[in-house]
């Protein structure tokens, strides 16, 4: 779906991109991590067209932009560095005039669907109040809505819960959760690893420009070869275990092997009481934290 | 696009405030004209304002002369100042070109949005003027509508000459702002603030006046842009002088081409870091 061969952006002296081999691919929902100053916000906009690339290539639906802008861009909808409006007009008023400015958009459902996607995230009740009123809650809802107007196959969401509360956060991941399975591609943008690690199937993290590190979720989060068990009766099962346990930390064991259930019918066989019991994976954090370095002022 | 512009710049409440602003002076002026009964001697003061005295008819063209130094520009380099750079401050830029709308639509689109509040708002003037003028002045013994008008040069002008004569000046001075508006315009492409695009625009524009009072500035002075606003008064002369009319309109439009050409290039090219 998206695809960058070496995109590159020099700011003067500074290199914000440095070839960075995006690769997203249709039904993903790809998480794009990166601290504040890695580059996240300029690849964005270079994938948009709102600035130009100073080497490099950019595919989004194998069409080369930002050349192909025109056919591509109608059927992208994006939030990018937060939602902006025209703050002297209703919410209503500004997704119509949105929808009006895209190409092609049938002027007869325009009100009924405006109202749907205002509906769909949760401001079907604002009225006319003018934008300059809401809070920043509604403005990035209001902000998602014009994303989700375009009915769009790709969408490129950065920060999308940004400012709402988590009854409003929970609503947009079942959202985005529920686009997915509808059939869109999501690319989202985040600083925060829970929300990627929740939604995401791949991930791809830049630091300081460079993409290094880009696959899928399942694949980062793999088993580490350990059991984490949890007993009562931990020293029985240290003994049990000898020679496999490699960890103990009071009741919690930490054992070699890649078998939960047979390890669980073990020690359960020879009298063991077990309160919990899981593949030990390795977390995103610890695999992020591996690969970019500290957040540096840029 | 320019449907949708134009309904962005004709629906906000600041266009209509500035435009009413704008009459406000000369209803002033002619308030206190009516009162006071006097007027400027020949030659000082805005042009026409010692010959509304007798017929409030020229009202229209003299309601033009008063705006047209400093509040006619400033209201179109503000309106014209905020057409990409507001955008820009606002955010909403950046989602307008990913709707997509292509680069030069869209300064297309602004441009026709600025000339329009242009005339929108010297014929609003003219037309105020000509109301407030048969109004409150012209109680002289020359206040019939058929009356005929002392020219400058002199001579007399039936109401029908000075109906079509004003006319021209409407367009006249509707084409002089257009230079304010592409200059501030270009400006508009270069910065994120509207404030700065305008002020820009009006510090070019109070450049060119200063200079042209200025003896050693006198090899530039036929370049100015402000040098020809004023010569509207020449198409009240009896014969109507045409050749300064026309050199304005021709510097106007030299400068138009020029400025629209700098704001297209830069824009179409820039990176949106808004």
């Amino acid at each position: 779906m998206i695809t960058t061969r070496g995109l590159t952006k020099r700011f003067g002296s500074v290199l914000a991109v440095d070839g960075v081999d995006l690769d997203v691919r249709p039904g993903d929902i790809y998480g794009f991590l990166g601290a504040n100053g890695s580059g996240k916000t300029t690849t964005v906009r270079l994938l948009l067209g709102l600035v130009l690339a100073t080497s490099g290539e950019i595919e989004i639906f194998s069409e080369r932009m930002p050349k192909a802008g025109r056919r591509v861009l109608p059927r992208i909808g994006a939030l990018v560095e937060g939602p902006a409006a025209y703050g002297h007009l209703s919410g209503t008023a500004n997704l119509m005039l949105y929808d009006a400015s895209a190409p092609g958009r049938s002027r007869r459902t325009r009100a009924a669907r405006v109202d749907a996607v205002l509906h769909t995230v949760g401001l079907g009740d604002v009225g006319r109040r003018p934008v300059k009123a809401y809070s920043l809650g509604m403005r990035q809802r209001l902000g998602l809505a014009a994303a989700l107007l375009a009915e769009a196959e790709l969408l490129v969401l950065d920060e999308p819960t940004n400012g709402l509360d988590p009854q409003g956060i929970r609503e947009i991941r079942e959202l985005i959760l529920r686009l997915s399975q509808d059939g869109a591609t999501i690319f989202l943008s985040s600083h925060l690893l829970a929300e990627v690690e929740q939604m995401c199937t791949r991930v791809g993290v830049l630091d300081r420009g460079r993409l290094v590190l880009q696959d899928q979720l399942d694949a980062l989060r793999r088993p580490t070869g350990r059991i984490v068990v949890r007993t009562p009766d931990a020293t029985r099962a240290v003994a049990l275990l000898d020679g496999h346990v490699e960890l103990r930390d009071g009741d919690r064991l930490v054992v070699r092997g890649s078998d939960p259930a047979s390890l669980n019918a073990r020690l359960v066989a020879a009298g063991l009481r077990v309160t919990e019991l899981a593949l030990e994976r390795r977390t995103l954090e610890d695999v992020i934290l591996e690969v970019t370095s500290p957040e540096a002022a840029r | 696009m320019i449907r949708i512009e134009l309904r962005k710049l004709f629906r906000r409440p600041r266009t209509w405030l500035t435009i009413a602003l704008l009459d406000l002076l000369p209803t002033v002026v002619a308030i206190l004209l009516a009162l006071t009964h006097v007027g400027p001697r020949p030659g000082e003061g805005p042009a026409f304002l010692s010959a509304v005295l007798a017929n409030g008819s020229l009202f229209a063209v003299a309601a033009l002369a008063i705006v047209l130094p400093l509040f006619l520009p400033v209201a179109v380099a503000v309106i014209a100042g905020d057409a990409v750079a507001g955008e820009a401050q606002q955010g909403t830029l950046r989602y307008l070109l990913i709707r997509p709308v292509g680069r030069t639509r869209l300064l297309v689109a602004k441009l026709i949005a600025a000339f329009m509040f242009v005339a929108v708002a010297v014929v609003i003037v003219s037309g105020t003027g000509y109301i407030v003028g048969r109004l409150l002045l012209g109680h002289g013994s020359q206040a019939s509508l058929s009356a005929a008008v002392t020219s400058v040069s002199g001579s007399s002008l039936t109401p029908g000459q000075i109906v079509w004569r004003t006319i021209i000046t409407i367009g006249y001075v509707a084409f002089s702002m257009l230079g304010v508006a592409a200059m501030a315009l270009f400006l508009s492409t270069l910065t994120d603030s509207p404030l700065s695009a305008s002020i820009g625009a009006l510090a070019f524009l109070i450049g060119s006046s200063l200079l042209l009072t200025l003896g050693a500035a006198r090899a530039l002075i036929p370049y100015l842009p402000t040098r020809y606003w004023l010569s509207f008064i020449d198409l009240f002369r009896d014969p109507i002088l045409w050749r300064n009319v026309e050199r304005g309109v021709a510097l106007q439009a030299v400068y138009v081409l020029v400025l629209l050409g700098a704001a297209w290039a830069n824009f179409t090219t820039k990176d949106i870091k808004s």
